[in-house]
C-alpha cells in the first residue's frame, strides 16, 4: 500500500504556541487543517514536512462570528459546517453553496474553509506517486526541472482547483494572516499568485486564520461548477460571478448592474479574474445580450491546459456556457425578487 | 439405486436468500488476504519499470540489500522460468528477465521488516537500460513491426491473427437488398474492485509453501507456482481469500504472487504484498481497446444474409487472455439474431501498456456494441423499429449457429417484449422532445466457457460433500467466491436437494488442499458447473440417507421425502426422522457419509480451430432500453433510467441476480459514459490517471434508476435450469445509451466512452452541415491469413473446416437455407 512516511505531530492549543512550533520546525515543518490535501499529497511525495502541526485544536481558528454586519469565518471551520452555517447562509449563500460542491461528505467533514483557500495546484503530471512521476523524470513543482504540461514554459501551470477560492475573490473576501510579526489582512484577490508552485503571497510560517466576508450591500453571487461526476471531483471549470445592483431604483425598473466580477477557477493556476467580462456587465440587467457579451469575454482569455479532467478545447468551450448559466441564475433571482 | 422423491416446487430455490457470508462481510469480521498477519512476516514491494519498452542491461541490487531491514532481493534471473494464464502464451516472467514491456512491468522484488524498508530499498536499486522504440496502440504496432515487443507472435507486432469464414459470405451479401457498412471503437476500461491486490505466502521448515491471495483462480495460480518454482504441486497450497472485487482481474497468476512465494523460500518467513491502487491499474487485464469494421446485408424485412466482422485489438505488453479475448471479439455475434453466412477477422497487437485481459464480459461487449448500433442505424434505414428488426429475427432454441454454437433455451424474444412494454418504448421512441432520448440493445452472454483454459479431460467443476451426525453438511468446493455469491449458491442448491436451510450448510471454498478443483470464478461459470456438481454430490448423499432412512420407517423409498430438516414419508410426513437421525443411521450403516460430484460440459459441436472459444452449456440473453438526457449546449449525457431484461433460466437465489444485473449494469453505464485507461502515449507511455479519484467510474449519483425484469425459462444444462446472470446484462448498455444518444439529439456517437467532449464535437459537426458522427474512420490493412473455411450446419459438414482454396457447397447467389 502507500504508506504516510514517518513525521512528528504536533498539537498547539493557541495559535502562538502553533506559530513558535513551527519557528522551531523550521522549513521541515508544516501546518496541517483537516489533512485531506496534505496527507495524500504526503504519501506521493509532494510535501515532505518532517515536523506537521496541527491547527484544528486551537478556538481562535474554529467557529464563526459577526463583527461590524461582517461574517468572520476561523479558517478551521469544516466544510461541512460552512456549508450549513446559518450566519454563512445568510451572509454569503455562494460561499456556502461552494463549500457544499468540494469532494464528498466524508471529505468535507475533515476538510476545512483554510484547507480549501490553500489548497496545493494540482495537475495529472504532478498528482502521481514518485515512482510514476519518475518515470516521466520528475516536473519542475516537485524534483524535476520542467512543465510537462508545457515544456518551453519557465514557470509551472499546475491548476488552482479550489471551489472556494473563485468566490471569495469574487465577492471581496478579505483573509487574516496571522504571523511570527502580527497579523494583516489581505483582499482574496491578493492572495494568489498565476503560478503553480508560488501560487499563495502566504508566507510558510503564517497562518491563515480567518476569512471576512463582505457586509450585505446590494449585492449578490453564484457559484457554478463543472466536473465529471456529482461527487468527488475537483472542478475542471468554477465559476464565481457576483454583480452589485443599482440601489433605489423604482420597482418598476429591474435595476442595472453597477459592477460585477467574474472569477474562474480550474483554468489557471490562481482563481483566474476576468475584468473584460465584469466590465460587460455593468449597466445591464443581465438580460440575454450582456449575459452573452460578457460569457464571450470570459471564453477568450480562459486557458485550460492539457492537465485536469476531459479534454482541453471542450473546457475552453465551456467557459462560455458556464458564465452564461451563472449569469443567468443571477438574473432570475433579481427578476423574481423584484 | 432408487432415489428420494423430490417434494413438489422448490422451498429454498428461486427466494431471495442473505448471502452466507453476508454478515461476516458488514460486520468487518470477513478477513481479506491483507488482513492476515502472520509471525514474523516481512513485507514485499515490487521495483517496476518506467520505461514503456526496454532492454535491460544491468541490475545492481547491493546497495538495497544492505540496507538495514531489508532481508531478500530478488530479480528476473532468480525466476527464470516463464508463465502465462494461456497455454499458448507463456510470455510473462515474474521480475522482467531481459527486456521490460510497459510502465509498470516489475523488474525487482525486495522483503524487508517493514513496508517502509522495502520502500527505500527499491530506491537504491539501479537497474542500466536500453531504451526501445515503444508502441503506444494498436495501430502503430500493426504499423510497424519491429523492433519486436516479444520474440513470439503472428506477425511482427500482431500477437494473434484469426481468420474464419462460416459459409460465402459475399454471397450472402450479394443477396441482400441493404449492405451497410460501419466502424465503430470500443475504449478499453479496468475492473476497479474495491480491494487492491493482495497475497501472503509462508514456506513452512518441512517445504511446504502456502500462498493466500486474491484470487479469482486458484487452480490456475496452484499451476503457475509449481511450474515457475519447479516445486510438486502436491508441495504448493493455495488458499484463494475471498476477493474484494474480482470482474476478472484477478483471474491471471501475478508477478506479485510469485514473487512472496520465492521471497518466502528465500527467507524462511512469511511474506505479505499489497499492491498501491496504481499498481493495480498495471496489474489490469481488462477491456482490450477495440477497433472493429462490419459489413452486414439484410434483406427488406431485415432478415441478415449475410455479415463481415473485423477487430483490432489492443493487448498490451502481453499475452494474457488475449488469445481468447480476440476470438470472444467474433464468437458470439451470431447467437441473437440468424446469420446464415458468417466471417469474422480478428487481430490482436502487442504495445507497451499493461495487458489486457478478460474484464466482465470478457471481449464480447466490444463487438456487442457495435453490433447493436449497427443494427440501429440499418432499422432507421429500413424504416424498421429496431425492436420489431430484432424480434423477427431471433436465432430459434434448440439450434446450431453458422459458428456451430449449440444454442439451447433463448429468452431473449420476452426479454425484449418486457423492456419495450416496461419503457414505453412504442409511445415514445423518436417521439421525445429534443435533448430526451430512448434507445434499444439486446445480448446474450456464455454460461460457462465449454473448454477449460489448459486441454485435459477431466472435470470442470468437482465437489465433495460430508454429512455430519449432527445433521451438519460441509460442501467443499475450489470455486472463489468474489462477492457474485458463489458460496451461497453451494449452501442453496445442497440445501435445496437435502431439505435444509441454506445456513446448515457449512461451505469450504478456493482452497487447493481441502476442495476439489473447480476451474475458477471466470466466464459466468460458477454456478451452472458448481452448482450441477453440487446437485450430483448432494443427490448421491441423498440417496444414501434414504435408503436407510426408508428402512426405519417402514417407507418404500421413492416416498421418503427431504424438507424442513426432516427425513419423512410424504404421504404420511408425521411418519419421519430429523435430518441428524436419519444421517446417523446411514452412518451407522454404511461408515462415514461422503459423496462427490464434479461436471463436465458436453464436447462442442464445432471441431475446427478455434472453435473453443464459443461454445457453453447455455446462453443467457438481455434486453436493454435506456433513456438519456443530452444537454445540446454542453454535449454533457446523463441516463436516469434503464430498464433490463434477462433470460437467467432460473433464479436460484433471487436477491443476488438481482444484485448481479443492477451491478452488470453500474459497470455498463461507466463503460457508455466515462471508463478510460488513459496514457500519454508522447510521455513515455504512463498511464495518465492510475488513482480511484482520476480513472473516473460512475458515483452512487450517476447510477440510474434500475427496472429489473427477470425472465425464467429452464435450460436443460443448468441447475435447477439456472444461467449466468453476472457478466451478460452488462453487455447491452453501452450501445443502448448510445442509441438513446441519437434518438435525443440526432447524432451518432461510434466510440465509448460517449463523453461530452465526442457529443459536443458531432453536435457542432452536424451544425456546420458534416455527418453527425464521431468515431473511427478507418480501419487499418492487415495482411489476414487464408482463412479456415467451415461450412454452416444448414450447408452440411461436421463442424470440422474444409480444406484450403475452393469454397464449399453451392454456387454463389444459390440460396442457403
Amino acid at each position: 500500500m502507500l504508506r504516510l512516511p514517518s513525521f512528528t505531530y504536533l498539537q498547539p492549543k493557541v495559535l502562538q504556541e502553533a506559530l513558535a512550533m513551527k519557528a522551531d520546525a523550521g522549513p521541515d515543518g508544516m501546518y496541517v487543517a483537516g489533512g485531506t490535501d496534505l496527507y495524500p499529497n504526503m504519501k506521493r511525495r509532494h510535501q515532505e514536512p518532517r515536523t506537521v502541526i496541527s491547527l484544528m485544536g486551537i478556538p481562535e481558528l474554529a467557529g464563526c462570528e459577526m463583527r461590524d454586519a461582517r461574517c468572520v469565518v476561523g479558517s478551521c471551520m469544516t466544510l461541512t459546517d460552512l456549508s450549513a452555517s446559518p450566519p454563512v447562509r445568510r451572509s454569503a449563500p455562494a460561499v456556502a453553496h461552494a463549500a457544499e460542491l468540494v469532494s464528498t461528505p466524508l471529505l468535507r467533514n475533515m476538510g476545512t474553509l483554510g484547507g480549501n483557500l490553500c489548497l496545493d495546484t494540482r495537475c495529472n503530471y504532478y498528482n502521481q506517486s514518485y515512482e510514476w512521476r519518475k518515470a516521466i523524470d520528475f516536473c519542475m513543482k516537485k524534483d524535476g526541472h520542467i512543465c510537462w504540461v508545457a515544456p518551453s514554459s519557465p514557470r509551472c501551470w499546475a491548476v488552482s482547483s479550489s471551489d472556494v477560492a473563485p468566490v471569495m475573490v469574487a465577492l471581496g473576501a478579505d483573509y487574516v494572516l496571522v504571523g511570527p510579526g502580527g497579523e494583516r489582512v489581505v483582499p482574496a484577490a491578493r492572495f494568489y499568485h498565476n503560478d503553480g508552485i508560488n501560487y499563495l503571497t502566504k508566507q510558510p510560517d503564517e497562518v491563515l486564520a480567518a476569512v471576512r466576508l463582505p457586509a450585505p450591500d446590494g449585492w449578490d453571487a453564484v457559484y457554478h461548477k463543472l466536473r465529471r461526476r456529482g461527487s468527488f471531483d475537483f472542478p475542471v471549470l468554477g465559476v464565481a460571478a457576483w454583480v452589485k445592483w443599482e440601489q433605489g431604483a423604482g420597482s418598476r425598473e429591474r435595476g442595472r448592474v453597477v459592477e460585477a466580477r467574474i472569477v474562474l477557477g480550474g483554468v489557471a493556476s490562481w482563481p483566474q479574474e476576468v475584468p473584460e467580462a465584469g466590465a460587460a456587465l455593468v449597466g445591464t440587467d443581465l438580460s440575454d445580450e450582456g449575459v452573452a457579451a460578457a460569457a464571450d469575454a470570459a471564453y477568450r482569455p480562459a486557458k485550460p491546459m492539457d492537465n485536469t479532467d476531459f479534454d482541453l478545447s471542450w473546457r475552453k468551450q465551456m467557459t462560455r456556457v458556464y458564465v452564461a448559466r451563472a449569469l443567468a441564475e443571477l438574473g432570475q433571482r433579481r427578476r423574481a425578487a423584484t | 439405486m432408487a432415489s428420494g422423491k423430490k417434494p413438489t416446487g422448490f422451498r429454498v430455490v428461486g427466494k431471495p436468500h442473505r448471502k452466507v457470508d453476508a454478515t461476516a462481510k458488514v460486520t468487518g469480521v470477513t478477513r481479506f488476504a491483507d488482513d492476515l498477519f502472520l509471525p514474523r512476516m516481512l513485507f514485499a514491494k515490487l521495483l517496476r519499470s518506467p520505461h514503456p519498452h526496454a532492454r535491460i542491461v544491468s541490475i545492481d541490487t547491493s546497495k538495497a540489500a544492505a540496507l538495514p531491514g531489508v532481508k531478500a532481493v530478488l530479480v528476473g534471473k532468480d525466476l527464470p522460468i516463464p508463465f502465462g494464464i494461456l497455454p499458448v502464451s507463456q510470455d510473462e516472467h515474474t521480475l522482467a528477465l531481459d527486456k521490460v514491456r510497459f510502465v509498470g512491468d516489475p523488474v525487482a522484488a525486495v522483503a524487508a521488516t517493514t513496508e517502509e524498508a522495502a520502500t527505500q530499498a527499491l530506491d537504491l536499486i539501479t537497474v542500466e537500460y536500453e531504451v526501445l522504440r515503444a508502441f503506444p496502440d494498436a495501430l502503430d504496432a500493426v504499423e510497424h513491426p519491429e523492433p519486436a515487443i516479444h520474440d513470439y507472435a503472428d506477425a511482427g507486432n500482431i500477437h494473434k491473427l484469426i481468420d474464419l469464414e462460416f459459409g460465402d459470405v459475399e454471397a450472402g451479401l450479394a443477396q441482400a437488398d441493404v449492405v451497410r457498412e460501419d466502424l465503430f471503437f470500443f475504449e478499453g476500461s479496468t475492473h476497479l474492485p474495491m480491494e487492491q491486490h493482495a497475497a501472503v505466502a509462508d514456506w513452512s521448515a518441512d517445504g511446504k509453501l502456502t500462498l493466500w491471495s486474491a484470487t479469482q483462480t486458484p487452480h490456475y495460480v496452484h499451476r503457475a507456482l509449481a511450474k515457475v518454482l519447479e516445486l510438486p504441486a502436491a508441495r504448493i497450497r493455495v488458499i484463494a481469500c475471498p476477493n474484494g472485487g474480482g470482474f476478472g482481474g484477478k483471474s491471471d497468476p501475478f508477478s506479485h504472487e510469485i514473487a512472496v512465494a520465492k521471497l518466502a523460500m528465500v527467507t524462511g518467513r512469511p511474506v505479505k504484498v499489497t499492491l498501491t491502487r496504481e499498481e493495480v491499474f498495471y496489474c489490469h487485464r481488462g477491456r482490450h481497446p477495440t477497433l472493429m469494421w462490419v459489413k452486414t446485408g439484410l434483406k427488406k424485412d431485415g432478415a441478415i444474409t449475410g455479415m463481415h466482422f473485423k477487430s483490432l485489438l489492443d493487448g498490451g505488453g502481453y499475452g494474457s487472455y488475449g488469445v481468447a479475448s480476440t476470438y470472444y471479439t467474433g464468437a458470439l455475434q451470431t447467437v441473437t439474431y440468424h446469420v446464415p453466412q458468417y466471417r469474422f477477422q480478428g487481430a490482436r497487437a502487442f504495445t507497451n501498456k499493461p495487458p489486457c485481459g478478460p474484464k466482465r464480459g470478457h471481449g464480447t461487449p466490444q463487438p456487442r456494441f457495435a453490433l447493436e448500433v449497427h443494427l440501429d442505424k440499418i432499422a432507421e434505414q429500413l424504416g424498421m423499429d429496431p425492436a420489431e428488426l430484432r424480434l423477427k429475427h431471433l436465432v430459434p432454441p434448440n439450434s446450431l449457429t453458422a459458428n456451430w454454437l449449440r444454442i439451447g433455451t433463448m429468452g431473449l424474444g420476452p426479454c425484449i417484449e418486457k423492456v419495450v412494454r416496461g419503457s414505453g418504448w412504442t409511445q415514445r421512441f423518436k417521439q421525445l422532445p429534443y435533448g430526451k432520448g430512448i434507445g434499444l440493445a439486446c445480448s446474450s452472454y456464455i454460461t460457462g466457457a465449454g473448454l477449460a483454459i489448459y486441454w485435459n479431460a477431466m472435470p470442470h467443476s468437482g465437489v465433495q460433500l460430508k454429512c455430519d451426525r449432527g445433521g451438519g453438511v460441509t460442501v467443499f468446493c475450489g470455486s472463489t467466491e468474489i462477492g457474485q455469491g458463489s458460496d451461497s449458491i453451494l449452501a442453496m442448491i445442497v440445501a435445496e436437494v437435502l431439505g435444509l436451510q441454506p445456513l446448515d450448510v457449512a461451505v469450504v471454498t478456493g482452497d487447493t488442499d481441502l476442495t476439489p478443483v473447480d476451474l475458477g470464478s471466470y466466464s459466468s461459470r460458477v454456478t451452472l458447473m458448481t452448482g450441477n456438481a453440487a446437485i450430483q454430490a448432494a443427490e448421491r448423499a441423498r440417496d444414501v440417507i434414504a435408503l436407510h432412512a426408508g428402512k426405519k420407517l417402514e417407507t418404500p423409498i421413492d416416498r421418503v421425502t427431504f424438507a424442513e430438516g426432516r427425513v419423512f414419508d410424504v404421504q404420511d410426513p408425521e411418519r419421519g426422522l430429523t435430518f441428524a437421525e436419519a444421517v446417523q443411521l446411514a452412518e451407522a450403516a454404511e461408515g462415514t457419509i461422503g459423496t462427490v460430484g464434479s461436471y463436465t460440459p458436453a464436447p462442442s459441436a464445432g471441431k475446427y480451430r478455434g472453435a473453443g472459444v464459443g461454445p457453453s452449456p447455455a446462453y443467457s440473453y438481455s434486453a436493454c432500453v435506456a433513456e438519456v438526457d443530452v444537454d445540446p449546449a454542453t454535449g454533457i449525457v446523463r441516463v436516469p433510467k434503464i430498464w433490463i431484461a434477462h433470460d437467467v433460466g432460473r433464479v436460484i437465489n433471487a436477491a443476488t441476480v438481482m444484485g448481479q444485473i443492477e451491478g452488470s449494469v453500474y459497470m455498463g453505464l461507466g463503460e457508455a459514459l466515462m471508463e478510460e485507461m488513459a496514457y500519454r502515449g508522447n510521455r513515455n507511455v504512463v498511464h495518465k490517471i492510475p488513482s480511484l479519484l482520476e480513472y473516473k467510474s460512475p458515483t452512487t449519483l450517476e447510477m440510474c434508476d434500475v427496472v429489473t425484469y427477470v425472465v425464467e425459462d429452464p435450460d436443460p444444462n443448468g441447475p435447477f435450469g439456472a444461467k449466468e446472470c453476472g457478466q451478460g446484462p452488462l453487455l447491452p448498455v453501452p450501445p443502448a445509451v448510445a442509441n438513446a444518444v441519437y434518438d435525443a439529439v440526432g447524432v451518432r456517437i461510434d466510440e465509448v466512452p460517449i463523453t461530452p467532449e465526442k457529443v459536443f464535437k458531432a453536435l457542432r459537426r452536424k451544425e456546420k452541415g458534416e455527418a453527425g458522427r464521431f468515431g473511427p474512420t478507418a480501419f487499418p490493412d492487415i495482411a489476414w491469413p487464408e482463412p479456415i473455411r467451415v461450412p454452416p450446419p444448414w450447408e452440411g459438414g461436421d463442424g470440422r473446416a474444409v480444406p484450403g482454396g475452393a469454397r464449399p457447397g453451392l454456387a454463389p447467389g444459390v440460396r442457403r437455407r
